[in-house]
């Protein structure tokens, strides 16, 4: 098989979910995520792996629950208002601590709202949407490479915490099409899955195992009351925060602008800042990899006296609030959205010409 | 104890008979001692001895069985041991409650179990079935069954349900029905009978909220299902029918011929606001008219 | 408008109802049936002298698309809702209103399995018409619950075999059910399974006026381009491919439905 692929964002994550050991896939049709679904229909069922068609987004997230209950690596994809639906499963994914990975390749809301490109989804994917309680590690790729290689990284931390790990692409990244470099990716081993469901007389201590959703609500010997439990997830989200931050930045050590990005759009102000360092503007970026937990010390280090914000998102503004959130008051932040798209019908996009416009416009003053 | 109940036991002991098992093995010393606690005891083990225990019910400290006095999913999921170990497949088997009183079951089971969402075990079994049953050329094992109540099953997890059946899983739901939400006090469900009260029914149940759902007959109608029958755990004649409908239904699956289903209507004296006794003649005279009992789909 | 274009219009007519906006040309793709089928739910609701107390609830999938040409009041659900948003249009409104709801069979009986059957066993006087294409049209095609054995889809592209399980037939389905008064399956591969069609129609719309329970009629539709079929092989397959699997006729007629369509339909 090519290690050298020019494919598409969406069937890079298939190469990468494969690279990473998956087993499982379930998904219900949605646009603009129907290429993930359909390679695994193809591809899956001739290597022996398990691909299902779920009757809803509702019923992917719990096949992903009962897949994942058996030990094995499990995936779904969907967008936005499948989204919607999976918020349940998330909630209990996170008591039950069975870890898998949902890719969701954004589309804009609300509602239905169009199948074409958008960021709206960050909120609901950072900040939990089900039952409250939980948190969940959210990788945002930014070029197909990355959709492929950040696949085995999402199985390993869903592995390596027992929790979901969503993977929040858009229908730009899932559509567009850039060359990949197959490879094996390496991560520290993991204690094996003990705990999986197969039947009693198929463990080595002949006990039982048991997957619950009730945890902290039915004692169990590991969490006799509900605040033991709740404990425990602290600590999970503590360790979470301090040592999954992942972030990339360029040309933040000067810069008077720091424009920051994730996703597609991270792409668009790559090409403005390098047009504005052309033209003399000291412009950095910071584009955050993990969006949750997010890189708030990153951005933190770097304000400093005359420093300048400004966050690109393909929204009305939802990691703004995040960015906010970490500067305070020491620092002027600047937002552009969605209406900033070149043309007001759904194909419209926010280009590098006119956030390089925004970026002259903030130093100007 | 009021002489009703103990009445009612006496019953439910007397025609149970002795599973060979719980002759085998009696109770261990130090479980007499934690169970019974001193002073109840002649009683109690006379119970224990006439009624028998299945060895998969699990005698733990903090787990008695949760359930209210007279309930009968204790007596059902009995029946689903019985036939576990009858079959010898405690160690193949995994069980997939819901949310509803039955979701505390499993707890004290000494199976494998993945607890799901409300109204979602059938999506849960489907995967666990494809993907730990991959390597069998027959897909007999494990041996993947649900556990649900009828709100579970056919209100919030009709869906679920439905299109299981139509891709034709080969696993077994097994649905408890006690014609209301037991767990939340006993609101109307979709297979509360015409005429029941409930709590959001107080006047009774009327054509004006709909008819009560005939699930095993509905399921009978897809291809994919190839098996469906309805029991009921009133009387020692219906408990041992059910039995052989839920072994019915495992043999189904271990044969790989697609969806097996079995109803068991079970009362729910709290919140039928009923003694045990009134509840099994209330499930005698008005459930079973409109819950005919029998096998709908089967070999 | 061309000569022949005037000449169409004159032999087929057209029902007052579909909009003529120059903006909103019929969204869909040639040979699809779902605009027939339309059609004749229109007609019948011209007949019946139902088109002022109509609502029409609409849910996502191609027929997403009739909420802009129909002059109609409509409501759009979210994906497989249409009968919990169609149940509560009828009961708060109380009056003689005729709600249906107007769905794909992905919307109906997949993702929307659930809100279906709850409606049934409720017994909502209300009337589900299902537009069966035996595949996800709007998303390219795949496999859904009504796709026939064999069927070449795009997430079963060695055709559906019974490892996918087999093809859920509703009206029959539904049949079983107490609350649900009149089900019927159509098609829209030829004028007399229309006119057949049409009648169904318009008897599921009379059990719902005289409030018998719940009612339903199932259209089967081509879909050439997911079917990969010029529009007239997608007939052709219809009839030889689809039918077989899916008998037309009514599976179930309430005592008395009938004679009261009639007094209905006056």
């Amino acid at each position: 098989m090519a290690d050298r692929l020019f494919v598409q964002g969406n069937e890079a994550v298939a190469w990468g979910a494969v690279s990473a050991g998956c087993e499982a896939f379930f998904g219900y049709p949605i646009t603009p995520q129907n290429e993930i679904t359909e390679w695994f229909a193809r591809e899956f069922p001739r290597m022996g792996r398990v691909f299902l068609q779920s009757q809803s987004e509702t019923g992917s997230i719990n096949m992903l629950h009962g897949a994942a209950a058996c030990g094995v690596r499990a995936m779904t994809s969907t967008s936005g208002p499948g989204w919607g639906l999976m918020q349940e499963g998330m909630s209990n994914l996170a008591n039950a601590e069975l870890p898998c990975v949902v890719v969701l390749v954004q589309r804009g809301g609300p509602g239905a709202g169009t199948t074409r490109h958008a960021q709206m989804d960050y909120a609901s994917a950072t900040h939990g949407g089900g039952a409250g309680g939980y948190r969940n590690i959210v990788l945002a790729p930014a070029s197909v490479q990355e959709l492929h290689d950040f696949m085995p990284l999402a199985f390993h931390l869903a592995d390596k915490y027992r929790n979901p790990v969503v993977v929040l692409s858009d229908a730009i990244l899932g559509q567009m099409a850039e060359p990949l470099e197959r490879k094996q990716l390496e991560f520290e081993p993991l204690p094996p899955k003990d705990w999986a469901v197969l039947g009693k007389a198929h463990h080595a201590d002949g006990k039982r195992r048991g997957i619950s959703i009730g945890q902290g609500f039915i004692p169990n010997p590991d969490f006799p009351t509900y605040l033991s439990f709740i404990d425990h997830l602290d600590k999970k989200t503590k360790q979470m925060r301090q040592d999954e931050v992942r972030f990339e930045a360029l040309n933040v050590e000067s810069a008077r602008l720091i424009l920051v990005a994730y996703g597609s759009m991270a792409r668009a102000c790559q090409g403005a800042m390098e047009m504005a360092r052309a033209e003399g503007l000291d412009v950095g970026m910071l584009r955050p990899i993990t969006l949750w937990p997010f890189p708030s010390q990153a951005i933190r280090r770097n304000i400093r006296e005359g420093v300048q914000f400004l966050v690109v998102e393909d929204s009305l503004g939802q990691m703004v609030e995040d960015v906010e959130t970490a500067v305070g008051e020491r620092a002027p932040v600047h937002f552009l959205g969605m209406l900033a798209r070149h043309e007001p019908r759904e194909m419209g996009m926010i280009f590098p010409d006119r956030i390089l416009e925004k970026i002259k416009e903030i130093c100007r003053k | 104890m009021n002489g009703e109940s103990r009445e009612g036991l006496a019953l439910f002991g007397g025609v149970l008979g002795v599973p060979p098992k719980a002759l085998k093995s009696p109770l261990p010393a130090s479980r007499e001692r934690g169970d019974t606690g001193g002073e109840r005891t002649s009683d109690h083990m006379q119970r224990q001895l006439v009624a028998g225990r299945p060895d998969a019910w699990m005698r733990l400290e903090f787990n008695p069985i949760p359930t209210c006095p007279g309930c009968q999913e204790p007596t059902a999921t009995r029946a689903v041991l019985d036939v576990l170990e009858e079959m010898g497949m405690e160690g193949e088997a995994i069980l997939v409650p819901g949310v509803g009183c039955h979701s505390l079951i499993p707890f004290m089971l000494d199976l494998d179990h993945v607890m799901s969402a409300h109204g979602r075990p059938p999506d849960l079994a489907s995967a666990i079935k494809r993907v730990l049953g991959r390597g069998a050329a027959d897909r007999a094992l494990p041996l993947v069954f649900t556990l649900q109540g009828d709100g579970d099953c056919i209100a919030i997890g009709a869906g679920s349900l439905v299109n299981a059946a139509a891709r034709s899983e080969n696993i077994t739901v097994l649905m408890l029905n006690n014609v209301n939400y037991g767990t939340t006090g006993g609101q109307m469900s979709p297979t509360t009978p015409l005429g029941h009260a409930t709590s959001t029914t107080p006047g009774g149940r009327t054509p004006d909220y709909g008819y009560p759902v005939r699930v095993p007959e509905m399921l009978a109608t897809f291809q994919g299902v190839a098996y469906a029958a309805r029991g009921a755990v009133n009387t020692p004649a219906n408990y041992q029918k059910t039995r052989a409908y839920i072994k019915k239904a495992f043999q189904t699956q271990m044969a790989g011929r697609g969806l097996s289903m079995v109803e068991v209507l079970c009362s729910c004296p709290p919140d039928w606001h009923m003694t045990p006794l009134n509840s099994l003649k209330w499930i005698e005279a008005h459930i079973i008219p409109q819950f005919p009992l029998g096998e709908f789909k089967g070999p | 408008m061309t000569d022949i274009g005037v000449k169409k219009e004159l032999v087929a007519g057209r029902p007052d109802l579909w909009l003529r906006m120059e903006n909103n040309p019929i969204p869909s793709c040639p040979g699809c049936h779902e605009p027939t089928a339309m059609r004749a739910i229109l007609e019948a609701l011209e007949e019946l002298d139902a088109v002022g107390d109509a609502v029409m609830v609409v849910g996502v999938g191609c027929s997403f698309a009739f909420q802009s040409m129909v002059d109609l009041d409509y409501l759009v659900c979210a994906h497989g809702r249409p009968p919990d948003g169609a149940s509560a249009v009828k009961r708060v409104l109380k009056g003689d209103h005729v709600v249906f709801t107007i769905q794909g069979d992905g919307d109906c009986i997949a993702i929307g399995a659930g809100a279906l059957i709850n409606a049934a066993a409720r017994a909502e006087k209300i009337t589900i018409f299902m537009l069966n294409n035996a595949n996800y049209g709007t998303t390219g095609g795949q496999l859904a619950p009504t796709t026939p054995l064999g069927h070449v889809t795009s997430t079963t592209p060695g055709g559906r075999t019974p490892a996918h399980g087999y093809p859920v037939r509703v009206p029959e389905l539904l049949a079983t059910f107490q609350g649900v008064a009149y089900t019927a399956r159509g098609a829209m591969n030829s004028p007399a399974n229309y006119q057949k069609t049409k009648g169904y129609i318009k008897k599921a719309f009379a059990a719902q006026r005289v409030s018998l329970g719940l009612s339903f009629v199932e259209m089967l539709c081509a879909c050439p381009p997911n079917w990969h079929m010029t529009p007239l092989d997608s007939l052709k397959w219809l009839e030889q491919t689809v039918i077989p699997q899916f008998p037309l006729g009514e599976f179930k007629d309430v005592q008395g439905a009938s004679g009261k369509t009639q007094e209905a339909t006056r």
